[in-house]
């Protein structure tokens, strides 16, 4: 299990933080990649913290308990960062990647977590999902971070089949299918360290 | 038939869902309820897309869909329906009938906790409360061994002529997408083959009466036929898991055992819980300690002698039960392997757990000191004051 990478996804319900937990697994999945993808279930409400996960591995994965110390934590809503323990389990030389317009500098400093040697990522996925599909659906974009910050899945070979994915579910908009693709790409592109 | 492996991401529902598609029944009769509603939800949608040819009855309660699918297979098809919890509860006056009846339904389940107080997670609870009730029951580790026991779980139940419960953990695999490899569509259809009932409702060439009244004179006779069923059930159950994993590379058994071969200690467990504690007996091994596992999967019919047999050796066994039946005694697992041991003349000392009642998570950690613990048990450093050590429970 030394090879395993669990990751932590935080958003709010409505946001997608299961879709793409979902997408992110199916991706590393067709790379060749044993994967595992869950949500966190609980009374559905829109806008309420949830939480969704991965586990990606070379080998066969056969761990079914939940994950308590993810190596990546993805933040889709900078708000939850005031209400909800996001660096949960985290611990020295683990990510995290938070949908934000600032730098990792200033959230470092904000939160005054400097000593404890977590990699901080920023994104403006948001923004990003706004100029590129027109709305603010901020789990796509930060799946091209993740990617990213990953750094085991080739970027090129998982736009291939996101594309893929999405003609499939929106075989009438073909415009939400580019605009996903770009917003993916300029995510992976435009996250910062 | 190896080669045309087709490898996909799927949760335990979507395989559930998956395999009843291929199977195509006769007739669907399905109620929703968390965390099952997807198996039928999914496969409604093959219906309306026209991919099975199937007769999908939308019932009015999960009484009503185990009515139908014992009406439905009494009139010679193979029928199918899909449940959890209070629903299988629901279905609990139905259950014994299908089986008396001998139908060969095969009913893909959710295991989840049982009211109350209300609780939509994963327990043992609902299908051992019907453990008596005359199916079959395979509890199934991950999303491809649901798929693949549902398969085999046809096979079976026509050539037994029982019905069967083939169940997952809810959410932990229901909701967990996972790889899986999925069989051909042919290749399904040519293992699990034609149904030929042998004999049916309305059939003018053999006329029969089903449900009739049955007193002192005869019931017991036409009990023992059932009785007789499950008891030679465990022959075909055998030959059916060798067929299927000489066709098809995936090997099953009565239970599965890892790293059995050498061990001192084990934990005889069910359901996800066994696929947590095969990465412990990695770690415990790395420390010197020779664990193993054995995860039941079969525990309707108990394959007894198997099991006595499997654990004759060990030094000492933990027991590893997700449901509690509030006898007084350990959870079902462990009262019926010690049944099956009493005779044994091998048999070694064992420790009961409950653990993850209404959804309790189970880390690593946990499972390691239940191995850590029956290994003190095992060299008497370490004394249990109860029978039954309740896992994780705060006090």
């Amino acid at each position: 299990m030394d090879n395993l990478t669990e990751i932590r996804w935080h958003g709010r319900g409505g946001q997608g933080a299961k879709t793409a937990a979902l997408l992110f697994g199916e991706a590393a999945m067709s790379l060749g990649q044993h994967i595992q993808a869950f949500p966190e279930y609980g009374p559905e409400r829109m806008g309420a913290p949830v939480q969704s996960f991965n586990r990606i591995s070379p080998e066969p994965i056969t761990l079914h308990c939940g994950v308590t110390n993810p190596d990546i934590v993805v933040v889709l809503d900078p708000t939850l960062i005031a209400t909800v323990d996001v660096f949960q389990g985290l611990d020295k030389g683990d990510s995290i990647i938070i949908n934000t317009e600032k730098a990792p500098g200033e959230i470092e400093e904000e939160l005054n977590i400097k000593g404890m040697g977590i990699k901080i990522y920023t994104v403006d996925a948001s923004g990003i999902s706004k100029a590129e599909i027109g709305r603010d659906i901020p789990n796509t974009p930060m799946l091209g971070a993740l990617v990213k910050i990953y750094g085991k899945l080739n970027i090129e070979h998982v736009l291939e089949d996101m594309k893929k994915k999405l003609e499939k579910k929106f075989r009438s908009k073909p415009e939400v299918i580019d605009g996903n693709i770009r917003a993916i790409k300029r995510a992976y592109e435009e996250v910062k360290s | 038939m190896a080669d045309k492996k087709l490898t996909v991401a799927r949760t335990g529902n979507e395989a559930m869902a998956e395999a009843m598609r291929q199977i195509n029944p006769d007739v669907v009769a399905a109620y929703p309820i968390t965390p099952a509603t997807e198996i039928a939800q999914i496969f409604a949608g093959f219906v309306a897309d026209g991919l099975v040819d199937t007769e999908f009855v939308t019932v009015e309660s999960e009484h009503s869909a185990m009515s139908a699918t014992i009406g439905a297979a009494a009139a010679g098809g193979r029928c199918m329906t899909a449940t959890s919890s209070q629903g299988l509860m629901l279905m609990a006056e139905m259950l014994p009938i299908a089986s008396a009846l001998r139908l060969p339904i095969v009913m893909p389940e959710v295991n989840r906790t049982i009211s109350a107080p209300i609780n939509i997670h994963c327990d043992h609870s609902d299908t051992m409360f019907v453990r008596d009730s005359g199916w079959m029951q395979v509890y199934c580790e991950d999303a491809q061994e649901a798929y693949d026991s549902v398969l085999m779980g046809i096979k079976i139940a026509e050539k037994v002529r029982l019905p069967m419960i083939v169940s997952t953990d809810g959410f932990i695999i229901s909701h967990c997408m996972a790889n899986m490899d999925l069989i051909d569509d042919r290749d399904v259809k040519d293992y699990i083959g034609k149904y030929k009932p042998q004999t049916w409702l309305l059939n003018p060439e053999k006329k029969i009466t089903i449900g009739c009244l049955d007193l002192q004179d005869y019931y017991f006779e036409h009990k023992m036929v059932a009785i007789d069923a499950m008891r030679n059930a465990k022959s075909v159950i055998k030959e059916c898991c060798e067929e299927f994993g000489e066709k098809f590379g995936r090997k099953y058994g009565f239970f599965d055992t890892y790293k059995m071969e050498d061990a001192e200690v084990a934990i005889l467990a069910m359901g996800s819980l066994a696929g947590t504690a095969k990465v412990v007996v990695d770690n415990m091994r790395k420390t010197g300690r020779k664990a193993g596992l054995i995860k039941m999967r079969v525990f309707r019919p108990f394959p007894a002698d198997e099991l006595a047999r499997a654990v004759s050796g060990l030094k000492a066994l933990a027991i590893m039960d997700r449901s509690d039946a509030m006898s007084g005694l350990e959870g079902p697992l462990a009262v019926e392997t010690k049944a099956a041991l009493y005779d044994s003349a091998g048999k070694p000392k064992i420790h009961s757990y409950v653990y993850g009642l209404g959804g309790r998570d189970v880390q690593i950690s946990e499972i390691e000191n239940v191995y850590k613990d029956i290994c003190d048990f095992a060299q008497a450093k370490k004394k249990f004051g109860e029978n039954v050590t309740y896992l994780g429970v705060r006090e």
